[in-house]
């Protein structure tokens, strides 16, 4: 049976905490808290009837039929976009949240790229009476707009950051030196499953659910086990959620869908375990994107939410076990899978989930018609309209008229 | 005896604190740098901290985020802070260097060791590195002969000083505020508490920093460390001054005061 971190938080040889030390004993109380709260079953029930309750969550299998023909394979899609705020990220947040509750810290932070975890985190803060503080970088706030002001709508307060690339890994690094001056009121809502340990597993813990209903879904629909289940990897939640409950499970296969951009051979991507090399970033040895110092490089996608040159050190040590593998999927394949799922389904899909459609077409080629592919739907696109309408020229000119000129 | 032990028998003679200064390689160019590090080891300072510049400082507050932040976008590489280190051993103050862990890592644990020992550094101070995740550099210290300089804070358990203390080496680096670096307008009351709680599981000698930024309060720090460090506040010297020599006049002139208050009269 395969169980990991050991004790200290390492999975092999990555993860760990490379923290300053002034953090270490406040990681280890969370990782106290999060161990006593998982094995109380009056914490568990509670947070199982939010999600339920409020969250929306088990999400439903929908079996795509107009995809799969259109795949070669058939291709079941775990509906993570229908959870409120309309991704998986709402699993995460809602208990750590609740976690946050139970410690007695009145104050959350959280960081975000994209902005669906602030917007999670924001909501989460409201539900549970919890005051919240957003760090996002500066340029997120301008290509986000309107996250931005869904958070705030929220009673959250987003603070813009202005330093290194002004992005999401800068986010990160600004929470955590918020977190330093205030963690004896402050719990620090984590939005991947990164970071110093307990991060990668306790998010684990909050997002394996996906993976758990998704396992019994599947059996109940097709009586078997799917042959691959295929998730995007931005910091790693999703992928991982969905992974967990299918590890002992030798002969379905792992694959994580990274984020390819304009192509790995060009250096604009953000496919960390494809594209990178094992270093230290954000409190944990993992895969990342680097220049020969060691100093962290930028990364590109599409999708802000897959915009990251860090990844999670479990997604580090399946990969080098070779229990999961990870392949690329650029912005082109990610769109055009984003454009056939829209058009045969129905469904407009957070471009992250796109690039797990993108991965799940390749597989499709390869495992052939009589195959099952499970594939982590994580998101909605309403937040990605503008970004993907701009992509396909789907925006008409604005129609100018001159002053004095009758229509 | 390193370098580190033989500056902190002396002071202890001397009856007074040791003065540490902290200064970004390459910033805002590797020649200047070298020439800040000359002007506030004239000045006073004992011994020398070269920071490695890094893209992601999350211990680092506004001023030292700038200088680094400039470094970089000047090309500042690894070697370049080698090449710092050398120039500054040369004044005759020992020298280590403040670095994030993954640059150390990536140039290769050893073989960062040999080259910093080689330019004649006396150790590295982690601020990213807890004794727990430090085999390697562990073991590449003492092959190369390097002082270990941990981090703690008001916030370790007693339990981690003894760690802490018992993995470390030159001296301890207990930071006196739950937070960034940055010069601040009082220093802290965490500080003497923290290093009364070190006392009761060390010898070793102990530097508190973080906010210190003036002669008074070095003499404060003074009564009750054995080395006061300064960083943001000498680096502010470099980004507030108007040309080159302004700079460097402001930087030896603060390590004077500096000094005098660690004399501690
Ligand atoms: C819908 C969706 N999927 C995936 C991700 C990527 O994150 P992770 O790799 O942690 O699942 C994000 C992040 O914002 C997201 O919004």
């Amino acid at each position: 049976m395969y169980a990991q971190p050991d004790t200290t938080g390492h999975f092999g040889r990555f993860g760990g905490r490379f923290m300053p030390e002034a953090l270490i004993a406040p990681l280890d109380e969370l990782d106290h808290a999060w161990t006593d709260a998982k094995a109380d079953p009056t914490f568990m029930a509670e947070l199982d009837r939010m999600l339920r309750e409020y969250a929306n969550v088990p999400s439903p299998l929908y079996e795509a039929h107009r995809f799969s023909e259109a795949a070669g394979a058939r291709i079941l899609l775990k509906r993570e976009d229908l959870n409120h705020t309309g991704a998986h990220k709402i699993r995460n947040v809602i208990g750590q949240a609740l976690l946050a509750k139970r410690i007695g810290k009145p104050r959350a932070i959280a960081e975000t790229g994209a902005g669906q975890h602030g917007v999670a985190s924001a909501t989460a803060c409201a539900y549970l009476d919890l005051e919240c503080v957003v760090y996002m970088g500066e340029l997120d706030t301008q290509r986000q707009a309107l996250n931005v002001a869904r958070m705030r709508m929220l009673g959250a307060e987003v603070v813009p950051v202005t330093t290194g690339s002004r992005t999401l890994k800068d986010a990160i690094n600004e929470a955590l030196r918020d977190w330093v001056a205030s963690v004896d009121t402050t719990s620090y809502l984590f939005g991947t499953a990164a970071g110093p340990h307990p991060f990668p597993s306790m998010v684990r813990d909050l997002t394996r659910g996906i993976g758990d209903e998704a396992r019994a879904q599947v059996l109940e629909l097709t009586g078997s086990l799917p042959d691959a289940a295929v998730a995007c990897v931005g910091g790693g939640s999703n992928a991982i959620g969905l992974f967990t409950a299918f590890i002992d499970d030798a002969d379905v296969r792992l694959v994580g869908i990274e984020a390819g951009g304009d192509g790995v051979e060009t250096g604009r991507h953000a496919a960390t375990i494809t594209g990178g090399d094992v270093g230290v970033l954000h409190g944990a040895r993992s895969f990342l994107l680097q220049d020969e110092d060691g100093q962290t490089i930028e990364s590109h996608s599409i999708s802000a939410g897959l915009d990251y040159p860090g990844v999670g050190p479990e997604h580090s040590f399946l990969a080098d076990t070779g229990r999961a593998s990870y392949v690329p999927a650029t912005d082109a394949e990610a769109m055009s899978a984003f454009d056939l799922l829209c058009k045969t389904e129905g469904i407009i899909p957070a471009i992250e989930s796109a690039h797990a459609l993108a991965g799940a077409l390749e597989l499709a080629k390869e495992l052939g018609p009589d195959s099952t592919i499970l594939v982590n739907l994580s998101g909605r696109g309403d937040k990605d309209v503008h970004t993907a309408a701009e992509y396909f020229g789907l925006i008409d000119e604005p129609v100018v008229l001159e002053q004095g000129v009758e229509e | 005896m390193t370098a580190i032990d033989e500056l902190f028998a002396r002071t202890r003679a001397e009856g007074r604190a040791a003065l540490v200064g902290y200064l970004p390689a390459g910033f805002p160019s590797k020649e200047l740098s070298i020439k800040a590090i000359e002007a506030m080891v004239e000045g006073g300072v004992d011994l020398v901290e070269v920071g490695l510049p890094y893209s992601d400082p999350v211990m680092d507050g506004p001023t030292i985020q700038a200088a680094a932040e400039q470094a970089l976008r000047a090309g500042s590489r690894t070697t370049d802070v080698i090449d710092v280190v050398r120039a500054s051993a040369a004044t005759g103050a020992p020298t280590v260097v403040m670095t994030y862990w993954n640059p150390v890592e990536r140039f290769g644990v050893n073989r960062f060791a040999e080259a910093l020992a080689g330019a004649g550094g006396a150790g590295l101070i982690t601020p990213d590195l807890i004794p727990d995740e430090a085999a390697e550099w562990v073991a590449a210290s003492e092959q190369f002969g390097l002082d270990r300089i941990f981090l703690v804070a008001p916030s370790s358990t007693d339990e981690r000083l003894a760690m802490t203390a018992d993995a470390a080496s030159g001296f301890i680096y207990a930071t006196a505020v739950m937070g960034v670096t940055g010069a601040r307008e009082q220093t802290s009351a965490l500080g003497p508490e923290l290093v009364a709680r070190l006392r009761k599981v060390t010898d070793k000698p102990v530097g508190v920093g973080l906010g210190v930024s003036n002669g008074d309060q070095a003499r404060e720090v003074a009564e009750f460390a054995d080395a006061v460090i300064v960083g943001s506040a000498l680096v502010r010297c470099l980004l507030d001054a108007e040309d080159e020599s302004a700079g460097l006049e402001a930087i030896r002139r603060l390590a004077q005061d500096l000094r005098a208050g660690v004399e501690r009269n």
